[in-house]
């Protein structure tokens, strides 16, 4: 039943668009997500897909485009990268305070300036608050299996919201590697047909979309998208686990690697839980306990789980692909601090691989060779570290 | 060459020599690409000018984001699309330089297709260098705002169709519609003829500049025989046989001649 092919990032992105048959999707180049839409509109072009192709002028259309079409009351999706989705940032919001389950799958690169086009979380953490489920891939076959969901997700009636399928740019988007797909029956079978409770198109009930709220309703506006947000938790967990029943591939708010019996662990975002991965296998054979948090959803935030975890551990270092000017650290570790709340004596943050610097096994290997020192000595040391970098 | 070998020896005055203002650095540019020749003549102008201590560019997203790696002149690079709002600042605080923006047609007719235009309806005495390829390089193929109807780029695979993709922008005819546009020309660089022409055009700008008198553009029609799928021989027929016919060569607006007949 289960067709596997060798993919790459951008690909399974494609082919999961191409299986859902979205109505209608925007595209505008933005490296290194080009390859993804160039796919997608093969397809469109071929006719192997029903959705109207809009290839606009910018980002800030694509997302405008994306915001008429959902509003229009079709299933609607785009695609996008680093100055793309900062470009579009000021629709984005917008998108979901509407409750417009819009999918774009991000493929993370770094903002300018200085200007480059490698890996880092610095363009979706800068959308972190803008009201978008956010979710992270660690492989080419979780950027399928995330697209897929994602419509299931965003379109939930309890949530309503837009939905980011982050993918590491370069290092997911253009590497190849084997990917189940389920094809276009069965993906259709799971994502089902989209039925807005209120679109434009629904002329028999006339509706005003994005009206002006002042101060008598925008809080409460507010107030109902962090309730969608709520919601989401549940529809992340439910929707991963439904996937599962068909797939045998089972998707949590987050993956547990080895950390029930772990002395130490690493919680990190995207493909760097891969690397990560090998990192604790090696730490392992030399009879470090190491584990892995491999934190799937970020936005909404499973807080009060991660704390449970690290507070067991005890000993842990949050990986940062980003970095918070003027707070200190990445937004990933003071995020999961902020949880713990002092629960979790030894907690440190590693900022890594901004603008694509490279993370390898025995840098992570070396991190939880630190944490098991800062274990023994009961000294965490600066809380705020640097891996790969020059100093 | 490079230009350390080219110093040592004695200049010859026809000979094939690379401006001062060309860096020695090899271009990243695909072969066949017009960007090179663009460069260049960009660099010669400013050599005989005698600009090069006084010259700033603002440098695009897109196949031109290089620039300052080429030209020895001050550059900034800008996001995409808006080198001439960079380009108006760095005017405004130094009005008597001369401030380039380099710009391809998806930066200039796409997603900066607002700061062009009220650039030159603000008439910002810049000058504005026009890559018309009629297709995004950078990126891989996908079509511009200037993809001729019937063409097939990456996102066009039937061919561009004026119900759904719009049809092709003719920024020198759009921009010679607002007051504040002094000099506008289209210029080909299907020949060694009309490369020519288009280093007239380059310097006609810059005068224009110079003298004040508002916003000058110059547009290149310029082959892309990667995207294009044709050799670059084949890329420069193509200009002569199908570019220049959707997109005429020549000046599309002079304000100095405007007021040459005036006074």
């Amino acid at each position: 039943m289960a067709e596997l092919v060798g993919l790459t990032g951008n690909d399974a992105g494609a082919e999961a668009l191409k299986d859902v048959n979205p109505d209608v999707v925007a595209v505008f180049p933005i490296t290194p997500q080009t390859e993804l839409m160039h796919k997608f509109s093969a397809y469109a072009n071929d006719g192997v897909v029903e959705t109207e192709l809009i290839p606009v002028e910018s980002e800030h259309s694509a997302q405008s485009a994306c915001f008429g079409s959902a509003a229009a009351g079709a299933r609607t999706a785009t695609a996008t990268s680093s100055q793309g989705l900062a470009l579009m940032s000021e629709i984005c919001y917008i998108t979901a305070s509407t409750r417009l389950p819009v999918v774009m799958p991000v493929v993370n690169r770094a903002l300018s300036g200085p200007i480059n086009i490698h890996c880092d979380h610095s363009d979706s953490m800068a959308l972190r608050d803008a009201g978008w489920i956010q979710i992270f891939s660690e492989n080419a076959q979780e950027v399928y299996d995330n697209t897929i969901q994602a419509f299931r997700i965003g379109e939930r009636e309890d949530v309503l919201l837009p939905v980011m399928v982050c993918l590491d740019g370069f290092i997911l988007s253009h590497t190849m590697e084997p990917v189940e797909l389920l094809g276009p029956e069965a993906a259709q079978k799971f994502v089902g047909e989209y039925h807005p409770a209120f679109s434009l198109l629904d002329t028999d009930n006339p509706i005003s979309i994005g009206p002006l709220h002042l101060t008598d309703y925008y809080f409460e506006c507010k107030r109902q998208e962090v309730a969608a947000m709520e919601n989401a938790r549940h529809a992340v967990a439910d929707v991963g686990r439904e996937y599962g029943e068909l797939t045998g591939r089972n998707y949590g708010i987050f993956e547990k690697y080895k950390l029930d019996d772990a002395d130490v662990a690493i919680i990190a975002l995207g493909s760097t839980c891969g690397t990560a991965k090998v990192a604790a296998d090696q730490a392992r054979e030399k009879g470090i306990k190491a584990g892995v948090l491999k934190l799937r959803m970020f936005r909404p935030f499973p807080g009060d789980e991660i704390a449970e975890i690290v507070n067991a551990v005890g000993t842990v270092a949050v990986m940062d692909r980003s970095i918070s000017f003027g707070l200190r650290g990445g937004p990933l570790f003071n995020e999961v601090r902020s949880f713990v709340n002092g629960g979790c004596p030894q907690l440190v943050n590693y900022v890594y691989g901004l603008g694509g610097r490279d993370i390898n096994a025995t840098e992570i290997e070396s991190i939880f060779a630190e944490l098991v020192r800062i274990k023994k000595s009961g000294d965490t040391g600066e809380l705020y570290r640097y891996i790969g970098l020059r100093e | 060459m490079s230009s350390t070998t080219a110093a040592k020896k004695p200049k010859r005055p026809h000979g094939y020599r690379r401006p001062d203002t060309l860096t020695d650095a090899p271009t990243h540019f695909c072969p066949g690409c017009g960007h090179g020749i663009v460069h260049r003549l960009v660099a010669e102008v400013i050599d005989e000018m005698g600009l090069r201590e006084s010259a700033i560019a603002v440098a695009p997203v897109g196949c031109g984001v290089l620039a300052y790696d080429y030209w020895k002149i001050d550059v900034s690079e800008a996001a995409h699309g808006r080198t001439p709002a960079v380009a108006t600042g760095i005017k405004r605080v130094q009005p008597d330089k001369l401030v380039l923006s380099y710009q391809g047609d998806g930066d200039l007719a796409a997603i900066g297709t607002a700061e062009i235009i009220h650039t030159a309806n603000r008439g910002e005495n810049i000058t504005v260098l026009f890559i018309n390829n009629a297709i995004y390089g950078m990126t891989g193929g996908q079509m511009a705002p200037t993809t001729m109807l019937q063409q097939k780029t990456a996102t066009t695979q039937a061919g561009r169709e004026a119900r759904v993709h719009g049809n092709p922008i003719h920024v020198c005819e759009l921009l010679a519609t607002l007051d504040g546009s002094a000099y506008l020309e289209r210029v080909s660089l299907s020949s060694p003829s009309n490369v020519r022409k288009g280093k007239k055009a380059i310097k006609k700008a810059f005068e224009t500049q110079l003298a004040g008198l508002g916003f000058s553009l110059v547009e290149f029609l310029s082959p892309c025989p990667t995207y294009w799928r044709m050799n670059p021989v084949e890329a420069l027929k193509h200009i002569d046989q199908a570019l220049s016919k959707v997109f005429p060569p020549g000046v599309v607006k002079d304000k100095t001649r405007e007021e040459g007949k005036d006074a």
